[in-house]
Formats: C-alpha cells, sequence, structure tokens
C-alpha cells in the first residue's frame, strides 16, 4: 500500500542517493584542485583537464537535479535553506558559475582571462564546491539559525514564512569546528576521488606516478577529517521528534539511529568498506587502476547513508537551532501527497537515464586517454 | 513586526532575477536554433556521406560549445534563485512549481549534458548513426528542457491544475495534466522554441553573409546560408502562429497585460491596433485578441474601475472590490488558522469554506493601492512593438534572401548581406522584448492573481541581494564579453581549413 509516509521516506531516500551520487561525482572538482599539483608540464596539465573536461557536466546535472528534486519533493527546505543561508548557497553556486564556461573557455583565444585565469577558475571550484557541501550537509547534523511561521502568510508587512536567525545567512556555519571537519573531509575525499579517476583514465606513466603519491596524503587527511566528524557525530547530542510532535534532543542520538536501523548502518560500513578498498589496494598495488569504482560506489553507500541517519527514524534533518519546533523534518516540509505521487512515477524514469549515461561513458570510455589522442584532436581543432 | 520587506528588497530581488533571466536568455536560444540547423546539416552529412557537411557541421558547434557553456551557467543560478531570492513562492507555490524542474533535470538535462559529450568528442569513437542520433538527442534535451521551464512560466502567467490547502498554507497540485499541458503553456512553448529557431537561424545566416561579403568560404557559405534560409521560414511560421494564439490567451487570461501592450486606457468593442503614435489600424486589436469582429476589449481605466461585461455574461468587478474580497480572504485564512490552534472545528470549517469562496481574491489582499495593479505602460507598449516590428523585418529578409538564392543572384547584393550580418543583434533585442513583455506585463503579481512579488520574496537585507546583484552583473558581463570575443575568433578564422 502507498501511503504519503511512504513516499516521503522513498523521496528522502532519492534524495540521499542524489547526495551520495553527487559527492561521487565531485571526483571533477578533486581532480581540478590537483591540475597544478600534478601536471608538471603544459601538456600533462591539458591531458588533466581534457579528462575532467568529458565529465564535469555529469556533476553540474546532477547538482541541479539534486536541486530539482529537493524543491519538488521537500520544498519547505528549498525554501527556507537557500532563502536563509544565502551566503553560504550564492559561494557556492557562483563556483559552479566560473566553472561552466572555464572548460570550454580556457583554451580558447579571445577569452579575456586568459588560459591561466580560467585554470584559476577550477582551482577555485575545486576547493569551494566540495568544501561548502560538506559543511552545507554537516548543517543537517548540527542545525541552522530559522524560524518558520506559516502564519506569516496573513501578515501584509512580513509575509514571509521562512526567515533565517543570524544576520550572516549562512556563513555563521562556518564558524562551527564539525561543520569544517565535514567540509574539509569531503575536499580530501574528493581528492582521493580525483585521482583514482586520474589513474583510470589516463594512460600516461608520469601522472600515473604523481598521483598514487598525492593519493596518500589526500587519503590520511580524509580519514583524519571524516572519522573526527563521525566520532564526534555518534557521541554528540542530536534532535528527536517526539510521538506528540514535539522536537526535542537526545544523546547519541545519531549513534541511536545506526543501532535502530541495522541496515543503514550495514549500508554504511559496506560503503566505508568500499572506499578503503579502492583507495588502499590502490595505493599498495602496482598494477591495480580500477580503485575509482569501489571507492565511488563506497562514497554513494556512505553519503546516503549518512543522510539516510539525518532524516529516518524520527530526526528532523534540517534541524534549528533558532527555534527546535520549527525544525524540518521530512513529514513536515514534504510536498503534497499527490505531487509525490507525481514525482515518484517520474522516479521510475531514473534507472533508464542511468543505463543511457552509462552505455555512452562505455562507449567513449573503451580506450583511455593518452597524450597522443590529445595531440590529434587538436590538430584537427 | 520584521522591517525587512521593503520596496527596496522587492525591487532588487526583482532587478536580480530579470538580470538572470535576461543574460541566460541570451544564450539558450541560439543552442535552441543552433542545435537543430546542426542536427540538419549532420543529417545531410549522414545521407549523402559527403565530407564536406561534416565539417560544415563541426565548424557550427565549435560556436555551439561556446555558446552552450554560458547558457549552463546562467541556467544554474536561475533555477536556485527560486529558492535564495523568493524563499516564499518557493514554500507558497513549490507543491506545483518544483515538479517541472525536477522534471527538467531528469528528463532532459541529463540527455543533454551526455550527448554533448559524445557529440564533442565522439566523432572518432562512436558509429556515424550514435553520433547522429547524440547530436539531435542534445538538441532533443534543450528543447524538452525549455518545454518543461516554459510549463513552470505559464503556470506563473496563468494557474490552474491546484487548490489553496490553508492547514499547510500552500497550493497544492491537484492535477498534472492540467498543468504540464494547459494551452497557455503549450502556446508558449511553441512561440518561445520557435523563436530560438529564429535566433539560430538568423544567426547562421548573419554569419554565412559575413562570408559572402568578404568572399571567403563561398561554398560553407552559401550552403549555410540556404539551410539557414529555410529553416528560418519554417521558425517565422510557427513564431507568427503561435504569437496569434498568444495574443487571444493573454486577452482571455491577463487582460491586464494585453491594454498596457496597447497602451489601451479605455476599452471598446471595435478597438484599433495602435501602430504607433497616431497611426491606428481600426478594429484590428479586438480582431487579434478575441478572433472575433465585435467582441469587448477592456482598457486598463475599464479594469481598474469594473463595471464592463465579461464573456460569460457577468459585469467586471473593480480593482477595489477585489481588494476588499481579498482582504476578508486573508482575515478568513487568519480566523480559519487561529481556529485550527484553539482546536474550534467547526469555526475552522467555517472559516475555510468562505476563504474558499474568496480565495479567487486572495492575492488582491495583499495589494496596498490600486495603482500596483497596473504595470509600466510605456515599457510594454514599445518592448511589444520592437518586438513585432523586428519579427516581421526578420520575415521580409528570409524571403529576400531566399528569392536571391534560387535565383542564383545573391552575391549581387552586398548591401543586403551587410543588413543580413548586423540582424545578429536585432535578433537578440527582439527576443529579449519578447520576454520583457510576458514578465514585466504580469506585474505586479508573481503568479497571476494569487501572489504579487511583495508576498513572494525572501527575507534578506537588501544591500545583500543588491551585492549579488552586481556580483553577477559582472560575472556575466565578462562571460558574454569572452564568448562574443571566442565567436568572433572562431568566425574570423573561418572555415577554410576544413574546406580545403
Amino acid at each position: 500500500m502507498i501511503t504519503y509516509s511512504f513516499l516521503q521516506q522513498y523521496w528522502w531516500f532519492l534524495i540521499s542517493l542524489l547526495a551520495g551520487l553527487l559527492v561521487f561525482l565531485l571526483f571533477v572538482q578533486g581532480g581540478q584542485s590537483l591540475i597544478y599539483v600534478l601536471g608538471p608540464s603544459e601538456e600533462r596539465r591539458r591531458l588533466l583537464i581534457h579528462s575532467l573536461g568529458r565529465k564535469w557536466e555529469l556533476t553540474f546535472t546532477t547538482l541541479v537535479t539534486f536541486g530539482g528534486a529537493f524543491f519538488a519533493a521537500f520544498p519547505l527546505f528549498y525554501s527556507t535553506s537557500f532563502g536563509g543561508a544565502y551566503w553560504l548557497w550564492m559561494l557556492l553556486l557562483l563556483s559552479f558559475v566560473v566553472q561552466a564556461v572555464s572548460y570550454e573557455f580556457q583554451s580558447k583565444l579571445g577569452n579575456v582571462l586568459g588560459s591561466r585565469g580560467y585554470r584559476m577558475l577550477l582551482l577555485l571550484n575545486g576547493f569551494f564546491a566540495p568544501f561548502l557541501l560538506g559543511v552545507t550537509v554537516a548543517t543537517f547534523f548540527h542545525g541552522a539559525a530559522f524560524t518558520v511561521s506559516k502564519d506569516n502568510f496573513a501578515d501584509l508587512a512580513q509575509p514571509v514564512v521562512s526567515a533565517w536567525a543570524s544576520p550572516y545567512h549562512g556563513l555563521e556555519a562556518l564558524v562551527n569546528p564539525w561543520n569544517l571537519m565535514l567540509g574539509f573531509g569531503v575536499f580530501f575525499l574528493v581528492r582521493v576521488l580525483g585521482s583514482l579517476y586520474f589513474m583510470n583514465n589516463i594512460e600516461d606513466q608520469v601522472l600515473e606516478s604523481r598521483c598514487s603519491v598525492k593519493l596518500v596524503g589526500d587519503f590520511v587527511l580524509f580519514l583524519l577529517f571524516f572519522l573526527t566528524f563521525f566520532v564526534h557525530l555518534l557521541l554528540t547530542e542530536g534532535f528527536v521528534v517526539g510521538n506528540d510532535g514535539v522536537v526535542g534532543t537526545e544523546r547519541y542520538k545519531y549513534l541511536h539511529n545506526f543501532l535502530a536501523l541495522p541496515w543503514v548502518a550495514a549500508v554504511f560500513l559496506l560503503g566505508v568498506v568500499g572506499m578503503l578498498y579502492g583507495s588502499v589496494h590502490t595505493i599498495l598495488s602496482k598494477s591495480y587502476r580500477k580503485g575509482i569504482w569501489p571507492a565511488g560506489a563506497g562514497t554513494v553507500l556512505t553519503v546516503l547513508a549518512l543522510m539516510l541517519t539525518a532524516g529516518y527514524h524520527s530526526t528532523p534533518y534540517y534541524p534549528s537551532t533558532a527555534d527546535a519546533q520549527s525544525s524540518l523534518t521530512i513529514a513536515n516540509s514534504s510536498s503534497s501527497f499527490f505531487t509525490l505521487k507525481v514525482m515518484s512515477i517520474v522516479s521510475l524514469l531514473i534507472p533508464f537515464v542511468v543505463a543511457y549515461i552509462a552505455y555512452c561513458w562505455h562507449a567513449m570510455d573503451r580506450e583511455s586517454l593518452t597524450l597522443n589522442e590529445l595531440k590529434g584532436e587538436r590538430s584537427s581543432d | 513586526m520584521n522591517l525587512y520587506i521593503d520596496t527596496s528588497l522587492v525591487d532588487w530581488s526583482r532587478a536580480q532575477f530579470a538580470l538572470t533571466a535576461m543574460y541566460h536568455w541570451l544564450f539558450v536560444p541560439l543552442t535552441l536554433g543552433l542545435g537543430v540547423i546542426m542536427g540538419i546539416m549532420e543529417t545531410i552529412y549522414f545521407v549523402k556521406k559527403d565530407d564536406f557537411w561534416k565539417r560544415v557541421t563541426q565548424f557550427w558547434m565549435k560556436l555551439f560549445a561556446v555558446n552552450f557553456a554560458v547558457g549552463v551557467a546562467t541556467g544554474l543560478i536561475l533555477e536556485f534563485e527560486f529558492g535564495t531570492n523568493w524563499s516564499n513562492y518557493s514554500w507558497i507555490v513549490g507543491d506545483i512549481f518544483g515538479a517541472p524542474l525536477a522534471i527538467e533535470g531528469i528528463v532532459a538535462f541529463f540527455m543533454e549534458s551526455t550527448f554533448i559529450a559524445v557529440m564533442y568528442f565522439g566523432w572518432n569513437k562512436v558509429s556515424r548513426s550514435f553520433h547522429l542520433a547524440s547530436t539531435w538527442l542534445t538538441t532533443l534535451g534543450a528543447t524538452i528542457s525549455a518545454w518543461w521551464i516554459l510549463v513552470a512560466n505559464a503556470w506563473m502567467q496563468h494557474p490552474v491544475g491546484m487548490e489553496f490547502n490553508p492547514e499547510t498554507v500552500r497550493h497544492e497540485m491537484t492535477s498534472f495534466l492540467s498543468v504540464a499541458f494547459s494551452p497557455t503553456a503549450v502556446v508558449k512553448f511553441v512561440h518561445t522554441v520557435s523563436s530560438g529557431w529564429m535566433t539560430g537561424a538568423i544567426f547562421v545566416i548573419g554569419v554565412s553573409c559575413w562570408y559572402l561579403v568578404r568572399g571567403r568560404s563561398l561554398r560553407f557559405a552559401k550552403a549555410s546560408l540556404a539551410v539557414g534560409t529555410a529553416f528560418g521560414l519554417l521558425s517565422c511560421a510557427f513564431v507568427m502562429l503561435s504569437g496569434d494564439f498568444s495574443g487571444v490567451s493573454v486577452a482571455k487570461t491577463q487582460p491586464m497585460k494585453l491594454a498596457s501592450f496597447e497602451g489601451l486606457y479605455d476599452g471598446s468593442e471595435h478597438a484599433p491596433f495602435t501602430v504607433a503614435g497616431p497611426i491606428k489600424i481600426p478594429n484590428m486589436l479586438t480582431l487579434l485578441a478575441t478572433h472575433k469582429f465585435t467582441a469587448f476589449v477592456p482598457g486598463i481605466n475599464d479594469l481598474i474601475n469594473g463595471g464592463y461585461p465579461l464573456p460569460d455574461g457577468t459585469t467586471a468587478l473593480s480593482a477595489e472590490e477585489k481588494m476588499e474580497r481579498g482582504r476578508q480572504a486573508v482575515a478568513n485564512f487568519s480566523a480559519f488558522r487561529e481556529a485550527l490552534r484553539e482546536g474550534l472545528t467547526a469555526e475552522a470549517a467555517m472559516a475555510r469554506g468562505e476563504l474558499q469562496e474568496l480565495m479567487p481574491y486572495f492575492g488582491y489582499g495583499k495589494i496596498q493601492d490600486k495603482a500596483e495593479l497596473v504595470p509600466p505602460v510605456p515599457l510594454l507598449f514599445w518592448s511589444f512593438r520592437v518586438m513585432v516590428g523586428l519579427g516581421g523585418f526578420f520575415v521580409l529578409l528570409i524571403l529576400a534572401l531566399l528569392y536571391l538564392q534560387l535565383k542564383d543572384q545573391i552575391l549581387r547584393f552586398p548591401l543586403l548581406l551587410k543588413v543580413a550580418f548586423w540582424t545578429i543583434p536585432l535578433v537578440y533585442v527582439c527576443s529579449q522584448a519578447g520576454w520583457i513583455c510576458a514578465e514585466v506585463g504580469r506585474q505586479p503579481w508573481a503568479i497571476q492573481d494569487l501572489l504579487p512579488v511583495s508576498a513572494a520574496v525572501s527575507s534578506l537585507q537588501s544591500s545583500s541581494v543588491k551585492l549579488t546583484f552586481f556580483l553577477f552583473l559582472a560575472i556575466f558581463t565578462l562571460l558574454l564579453i569572452a564568448e562574443i570575443r571566442i565567436m568572433c575568433r572562431v568566425v574570423k578564422k573561418g572555415p577554410e581549413e576544413s574546406e580545403n
């Protein structure tokens, strides 16, 4: 029986899955942050940019779809968070705006900023996109300062339902050290994924050896930041919705969530194992170059599980530190039953979309990218 | 009471959205139009197996790529601005409005972004037929994307398929099909997409004529011109036909917008169409707006003062009466919320019933002065004339070029070729004017009759929005300059290398 509650849970699952895919696909940003670190010469930097230039749109599209799906399924989050944490989102979006043109423009004559200018923009996006997304996702656990009052709509002077309680409009999230832990954790994670992607996608001895060295440092830093965030998460006080609908706090809330939802814990562990296997096996083996796949799948599963634990089991996924009763839950912030039904039918198209994307990239990536291929393309350009 | 919601915040939020939308619309029409033209060219290559057509296709693809990137960049901001700057809007109508945006992502954007990569990087990696399919699927993705965003925009012009739920304080969707296939959406889609085709056609025509004037790449230029003009003629037919239907639709659902287009203050049963100044065509407006020889077309004063006969036989209310009913609806809404809080079921049910009756006027309860209900008439009057006038000019230009091509006389009219080249900026002016008509004409409403822009904004300091406005202005302008410079370089370099 398809109930309203089931569809709300289903859509939270899809949003969580999209978040997982988005973080995985941020390997593009991770790779961008490594262009100058890995590329010793201009031609190798071009090779790196070329390799990423074929994939950036997938990441970008996933971000747009993530936003659209959140809007359609949980519009109160969309209105409250985007309209409130204005500067956090604006900085994030701006970093993607400049990315969107940089791949195409950086190699063209007459591009105003010069090749180096656009590559700097890629570097900026390479850092800010994963870092700010990590910080934003951390607010799903640590809360944000907002109030929601639907009665305001009758007010002529101040009809706005959602209001932000901090004058910094989102930037205040950057002073919470635990938010920063996840921000840096995601940043180093996507750098690990970026190196793993290059090693899989490009056939070049020089780049390969530099990637494998860089991988170790990024992997250690990722573990450091992520584990600190995660251990704190398990031990911290979380928000909970009582049976009477009143939002309160609960010690070890997220640990309790993992224990109460063993399948989510299993997904999380599986994800972590995949991530570790992909990275460690690549670091230790001289010939293993497929680490991006287990590490990527592991990333998707880990983020999926974290997001599920943020929203399932009577947990408000967007707790308000300004007014606990304004906290957003998947029940109080979702679209109507009718809209969720319509959107659920649309969601049946997702496997088809994934299938054609996989088919196309299977056809395109059958052979790894080489310097020779790049030279061939340039001469016909 | 929060002092944030002031007119400055509303104005800057509108300015920022207008800026983003107008910049976005500089790039999207070319994507839509050039996409189809590239598809046609590659199809010719596929059928004829002549490498010349492959090189022609690849040249236009280079320009397509430069333009596409900026379209993507500006589009991202546009989507998220509904949330960042129009937070109340996002909640009040998110139940209906969010769905088309999500569907756009799932159905259209992935199609576009996947197949565009195959289109650019796949020439030597996939089969000819797979490549051709990818080119068409990229364009199809862009067009489907236009469909869904225009469904959303059409719903703002003529909201259908929903009802207001005072418990959740939002409009909720009751019929997806009414939203997705409303006649307003269909007309808007055809008019907008075909205007994008026209932009693509004029662009290809203009650039080809530039080569012809200089006597460069003649085979390439003539072939491109032939495709451009043929496709341009088809586009014009769609633009004109849908423009006509659009007029009838606006007359029915947004009479104030129509009256403002025409600067018509006092309506009549035989309303004339004003060409400019004192030049009027008798009865023409009635005919265009209603497709009848005799029918009352209300002017701005009629719409404000009411009292004129409506098509259903009733008499129109005045703005004051609508505002009074609106205030009553808002009072009923407050009464319902209070009764709900206190658990008074009978009172809540009564207030809800009364609210439902007055719901069509709810938005008017948020209008403080009836003068707000009149959009800026001179801007609309002249934008409309610029749009229609330039549209007519494009038709004549394309017909002339087609005729001369058929007679093989095209190189004997260099002045016409130069005019065709300088028409490229005009096609952008034309389509921007079209959007000014559509969006400014809807003011003061974010959603026609339901939600004024003043009740749709986010609660921000206007200084924040001012800052992001100038930030976007600087970035988008830089991107535009870069795009134009890159395109000019590509065009100047020309397809000669490919032709040899």
